[in-house]
């Protein structure tokens, strides 16, 4: 609109060019008294509870003794990092978000390519594969959890079966840091792929058919297909559904919460902001932990939008 | 393209499909197949099919238990809970959105940008980092375990995420028939009516289902915002207890997340094609 202005500005008269930016003046006012409600409700809510956790985070205070507060500046910052119950967690969390990724990226890929090239049953598939998005965290981590359980469950049953009567039928799932983790990473993969695949699919769908159909007349194989021609044309949607994913994955909590509730080294970063500020009403660590957490989400924001350069504002806008 | 597959590919493709689509589904038949195992047959292997997973005998007891029998007062409440403040923070959110992506699609007005960025960063805010300075305020001015407590963060799921959907929607919508309405002799209330309205409602309501779908999956609010009387389903199932402390209540919790989660899917799976769109629009050009 406002090249438009700039462009016929020379043919108009003073009098026109006054009316001209009332109205595009009106236009903002009227932009910003439709837009400015939501935007402001939305910061804050959001924005006022961060401010106030960085100012909560300075010092020492736990709810249930006020008078003690105390000015402790970043003391809580390094008592954190020095805590090996935090880098416990960070790790734990680390492990979840890479293994989840890796698993999530390579099945929703494939389902992705299945769904795109598949006739039937197509309309059945693309139906079907919301299910999992559409279930209750919460509710999936019950399921999984007393899938696996001993006695409840079903997991060792089959794969009992499976290997013939290779693997225990007594097999504690949860018995150990690595066999819960892996049951958690599992639960969390099957929840979160079929979003995966309806992003990758989006991005599949705008790969040009005729790049792939040339590069099959000239005797590409099925792997160089794909490494070639079909992942480089759909590399911006790719980088969005990772970072998506990436910072989803990060705050990962119910699964665990409902699975172990932190036991055998399984507890991540957002429990632990939990536990210090509900269980233990320790306000001024839990808010220290909780800036920590923040920070680690806006580098790997950052990260991704700066090296992998995502630009998250113009897609999507036409 | 579609046309030149052979018949094994057709083949293979077809039977991929079913392999992903029962991969899907077990999760969910397995919790139904819980919940309708009387408790005995929970740990006993004789008595279901399968390999311990669909019960021979099926049983309504776990229903009974949480709609009438001793988990009533616990789950009845919260059902309730859930629905009050999911439908108003979805209500309140989609209200403004829609103002606000109306704007955004249409107007000409500096800051479109940034509150389209915001919006996307809110959306990925750590929502745990929120709980810790709401517990404390909540507390301060008694907040704590009531309803508006629960809407006010709601609003931060829900909020950010209707803004950035129904701005995808709306920059979709051609919106010149309006004009073109006005021209072939509509009045301004016949061109929004008869026009604007039936292009703008798809969008708000998928919008609006996405919200509600987020607010009703949220866990980390309520479970750390609440104690009893505002708690939700998500909260209230992670807390139920057995008859006894030596029971399990893992027939009533699986009762329970099957009453939650049975209409959530059928509402997602009917409107599937417009979920999708929702979903993928803000991260896709579409």
């Amino acid at each position: 609109m406002s090249t438009v202005a700039e462009a016929t500005k020379g043919d108009l008269t003073a009098e026109e060019k006054a009316h001209l930016s009332d109205r595009a003046k009106g236009e903002r006012n009227l932009g910003w008294r439709l837009a400015g409600p939501a935007f402001i409700i939305m910061l804050l809510v959001t924005l006022y509870p961060i401010c106030y956790a960085i100012y909560l985070s300075l010092f020492n205070y736990r709810l249930t003794d006020p008078a003690g507060r105390k000015m402790v500046w970043l003391q809580n910052y390094l008592t954190a990092l020095s805590d090996p119950l935090f880098w416990q967690a960070f790790t734990t969390t680390l492990i979840i978000v890479v293994v989840t990724l890796v698993f999530e990226l390579v099945i929703g890929m494939a389902i992705a390519m299945v769904m795109h090239r598949v006739v039937w049953p197509r309309r059945t598939l693309r139906t079907i594969v919301l299910i999992p998005y559409s279930i209750v965290t919460v509710v999936s981590g019950f399921s999984w959890l007393y899938a696996a359980q001993v006695g409840t469950g079903f997991f060792d049953h089959w794969l009992h079966a499976i290997t013939f009567g290779g693997f225990p039928m007594d097999y504690n799932w949860f018995g150990g840091r690595w066999s819960s983790l892996a049951i958690i990473c599992a639960s969390e993969i099957w929840k979160t792929t079929p979003f995966m695949s309806l992003l990758l699919l989006a991005g599949l769908a705008q790969v040009d058919s005729a790049q792939e159909e040339a590069a099959k007349v000239d005797g590409a194989t099925w792997w160089q297909r794909f490494t070639k021609v079909i992942l480089p044309n759909m590399k911006a949607a790719l980088m969005v559904a990772l970072l998506f994913r990436t910072l989803d994955a990060v705050r990962i909590y119910d699964n665990p919460y409902v699975m172990t509730g932190g036991a055998n080294k399984t507890e991540t970063l957002s429990m632990l902001v939990g536990t210090e500020t509900v269980s233990r009403v320790e306000i001024g660590m839990g808010s220290a932990l909780a800036v920590i957490l923040f920070i680690i989400v806006l580098l790997i924001a950052l990260i991704f939008v700066k090296l992998f350069k995502v630009d998250l504002t113009t897609s999507g806008r036409s | 393209m579609e046309t030149n597959v052979s018949t094994k590919t057709k083949n293979g493709l077809g039977v991929a499909s079913i392999v992903i689509m029962i991969w899907t589904v077990i999760p969910l038949l397995w919790i139904i197949a819980t919940s309708l195992k009387s408790t005995a047959a929970l740990g006993d292997p004789s008595q279901n099919t399968f390999g311990n997973f669909w019960p021979k005998h099926i049983t309504w007891d776990n229903y009974q238990l949480i709609f009438s029998g001793g988990a009533s007062d616990l789950f009845l409440p919260a059902l309730w809970h859930s629905i009050i403040v999911c439908v108003v923070s979805t209500v309140i959110s989609v209200i403004l959105a829609t103002f606000c992506a109306y704007a955004i699609s249409r107007l000409n007005f500096p800051g479109k940008k940034l509150i389209l960025t915001t919006a996307l960063a809110v959306s990925f805010f750590p929502t745990i980092a929120m709980v810790t300075p709401l517990f404390n305020l909540w507390r301060q001015i008694g907040l704590f375990d009531t309803i508006p407590g629960l809407i006010i963060p709601y609003l931060a799921l829900t909020l950010p995420l209707s803004i950035w959907i129904l701005s995808a929607f709306f920059q979709q919508i051609p919106w010149e028939m309006e004009q073109a309405a006005q021209v072939d002799g509509a009045t301004s209330w016949q061109a929004f009516v008869k026009v604007v309205a039936p292009l703008a409602a798809p969008g708000v309501f998928t919008t609006a289902i996405i919200a509600f779908f987020t607010a009703w999956n949220d866990f980390v609010f309520s479970s750390n915002l609440t104690a009893q009387s505002a708690q939700t389903v998500p909260a209230a199932l992670s807390f139920f207890t057995g008859a006894s402390q030596f029971v399990q209540p893992t027939g009533a919790i699986c009762a329970a997340a099957v009453v939650v989660t049975i209409p959530v899917v059928i509402l997602v799976l009917v409107f599937q094609k417009r979920i999708v769109a929702g979903l993928t629009s803000g991260a896709v050009k579409g």
